[in-house]
């Protein structure tokens, strides 16, 4: 890979973003296509499908309940937009759009991948765009969607020829992402490694790999933070933060506050110290995300796993802070929950656990698909639904 | 009366004449400075951390400081008798009672660099202490004993720790010396340049970790992660190391130099 070169007497680029207001009800849509569903409004009294979001129903003034969809569709009619008095707009001009007869009923207007005409069959994704916001688009139909398409880069964070940092490759799932990603034809992947750094470093073969390059980065350390972010060639595109550290205790008893403390360092501050360090360098990318994987345990506590579970929920909260923060730059932050992951840190929690390979596929497919909030394995799926539908009951249910 | 003890007044002239030279024995506080490892079932040690408070900034418009956390064993460091459990019940143990004479004693360099160099795993021993006082003469009493290895000059480099699968390599003593130089030489303390006075292995010895052991269970100091042993003599350098006065403290970061011709 070249690496990108630029006019460095150019003027910087500013990045804008789609425009950001919108109702209530299309944030409950924005909610739902967060976590990659297909949804939309139906009446309970009259049964009608409806789009866009709306507080009642058109047809009867009933009460509209969010159900998902199958995700069919027929393109209608096609236009480009060659003018536009929005920032973001004027930038990607021209744009198609067309709309879309939605076999559960509505027809929408829907942004459109390269090649699709009126009459074609389409199958449609709800996607955020770079705003956050829920914008339908429709994809040709029974066919992968082509990551070239200018349109489609706009709403997913293409992997392949970009620069990563995975914060930890030391451990299980580190290891699988650098692989992984490397085969997903990533251009640059700066693998960090908490010291002490040990002889067989010098020979792994993961780590010598052509486009890897090892770095010493521990998060407790704002110093090395900084070095290692000093380090990277070139505009760094994606940051997937790996690093955490994985000790059980409860509160009352066997809580090593030594250990505690270090591993909310890790999980809580580490991810403040690695994001203050890469946020300004991901703002100025065309397609930059934030990935971080959290526990299911961040949902509601753990008993044998107090002090963790402790840091996890807060680094959700502070992720959400993030997004707000990234909105109005289009870094996309993705949270990606997982369930106990099948390596050294989980030893002593039975089956089902998530192979280091698949959190890593995973962690991939959330990006090429824009998905903020992913759940990858049955625990961590169990455990969002469990919570989406009674938080308080799900918290009992894990802590009786 | 103004003027100064002849003993004392002797001692700045020779510092101001540059008759004395100062060696500064100390390596640089990062945080990037390797510290011991254990096995991990056992408590970590702590690296040295710095964040910043101010430095000329809204937070601080015309001063410069900084927080800095570490363990007591982290970087150059003095382990005080307590340390050890052999020490445990030692008076003036902790370092925050160790008297202030003991800051100040001379020292005896022994080299080891080129045993270290053929064998990472180098175990000096009573032989190998007869054999050097043969050719060197006798070591004194109430001397800092200094391994000069050459291991600092490893730091930055991943043969500092030598951290294999089977755990660190690196030189040290066994029994037969530390009973020697503690019972029969009554020396002050080991120092060394590698990360703990034991070798890498020394915990696989019959009798395991045997410097912290006899050092400490005897009263006597450690002193680890030293540097620029190779410019002193092999005798008439005088070490001065003042660790903090922590609380019940084991032991403690420290500044070291020596003062030699």
């Amino acid at each position: 890979m070249s690496r990108e070169k630029r006019d460095p007497l150019a003027r910087r680029k500013e990045r804008h973003v789609q425009p950001g207001a919108r109702s209530r009800a299309m944030h409950a849509m924005a909610a739902r296509a967060a976590m990659g569903r297909f949804v939309l409004q139906g009446c309970v009294d009259c049964g009608a499908v409806t789009y866009p979001p709306r507080d009642v129903c058109p047809r009867c003034w009933g009460e509209l309940r969010w159900a998902d969809h199958g995700r069919g569709a027929r393109v209608l009619s096609v236009t480009t937009i060659r003018v536009s008095t929005d920032l973001y707009f004027r930038g990607q001009l021209p744009w198609r759009m067309g709309t879309v007869a939605l076999d559960a009923g509505p027809v929408a207007l829907a942004h459109l991948h390269a090649g699709l005409t009126a009459g074609d069959q389409a199958e449609m994704r709800l996607m955020l765009d770079r705003g956050g916001n829920a914008a339908l688009f429709a994809l040709p139909a029974g066919k992968e969607p082509d990551m070239s398409d200018r349109q489609w880069r706009e709403f997913v964070v293409p992997v392949k020829d970009c620069t990563i940092l995975v914060s930890d490759a030391r451990g299980a799932i580190g290891r699988a992402l650098v692989q992984a990603l490397h085969a997903a034809g990533a251009g640059h992947i700066v693998a960090g490694l908490a010291p002490p750094a040990r002889i067989a470093d010098l020979s792994d073969s993961l780590l010598g790999m052509e486009r890897v390059q090892p770095i010493p980065l521990d998060l407790t350390d704002p110093v090395m933070v900084a070095e290692c972010i000093s380090k990277i060639p070139g505009p760094l595109d994606i940051v997937i933060n790996t690093a955490r550290l994985v000790r059980g205790g409860g509160v009352s008893a066997d809580g090593n506050l030594v250990e505690q403390r270090r591993m909310l360092d890790v999980a809580v501050l580490g991810l403040m110290r690695l994001v203050q360090a890469s946020a300004p360098l991901l703002q100025g990318r065309p397609s930059a995300a934030f990935v971080d994987i959290l526990s299911a345990q961040a949902l509601a506590g753990d008993a044998a796993f107090a002090g963790y579970a402790a840091g996890e929920a807060a680094r959700h909260a502070l992720l959400q802070s993030f997004r707000h923060e990234m909105r109005a730059t289009g870094v996309r932050v993705l949270s990606v929950f997982t369930g106990p992951s099948d390596d050294e840190d989980h030893q002593s929690v039975p089956p089902p656990k998530v192979a280091p390979a698949r959190l890593a596929r995973e962690i991939i497919t959330a990006l090429e698909t824009g998905r903020e909030v992913s759940c990858v394995g049955d625990v961590a799926v169990d455990a969002m639904d469990r919570w989406l539908a009674d938080p308080a009951l799900y918290i009992r249910e894990r802590n009786l | 009366m103004t003027a100064m003890d002849p003993i004392l007044a002797g001692l700045v002239a020779g510092i101001a004449s540059q008759r004395l030279r100062a060696v500064d024995l100390t390596n640089t506080l990062s945080p990037d400075f390797p510290v011991i490892v254990l096995p991990s079932e056992f408590g970590q040690c702590e690296p040295f951390r710095m964040e910043t408070v101010s430095r000329y900034d809204g937070n601080g418009p015309a001063w410069y400081w900084n927080n800095i956390s570490m363990n007591e064993h982290t970087g150059t460091h003095f382990d005080a008798p307590a340390h050890w459990i052999t020490g445990r019940d030692v008076p003036n143990g902790t370092v925050d009672e160790v008297r202030p004479e003991d800051f100040i004693h001379p020292a005896v360099v022994i080299d080891i660099s080129r045993e270290a160099a053929a064998d990472e795993d180098f175990i000096l021993t009573r032989a190998f202490l007869d054999d050097w006082e043969a050719r060197n003469g006798p070591i004194p009493p109430r001397h800092w004993i200094l391994l000069r290895s050459d291991w600092s000059k490893r730091v930055g480099t991943v043969s500092y720790l030598n951290l294999r699968e089977d755990g660190a390599h690196s030189p040290g003593p066994d029994a037969t010396a530390m009973r020697f130089l503690v019972h029969d030489r009554d020396c002050v303390g080991l120092g060394v340049e590698t990360v703990g006075t034991d070798a890498g292995q020394a915990a696989h010895f019959d009798e395991p970790l045997p410097a912290h052991s006899i050092l400490h269970g005897n009263g006597r100091f450690g002193l680890q992660c030293l540097t620029n042993l190779d410019q002193l003599p092999a005798f008439g350098a005088l070490v001065m190391a003042m660790p903090l006065k922590i609380k019940g403290g084991s032991g403690s970061p420290l500044r070291v130099i020596a003062l030699t011709v």
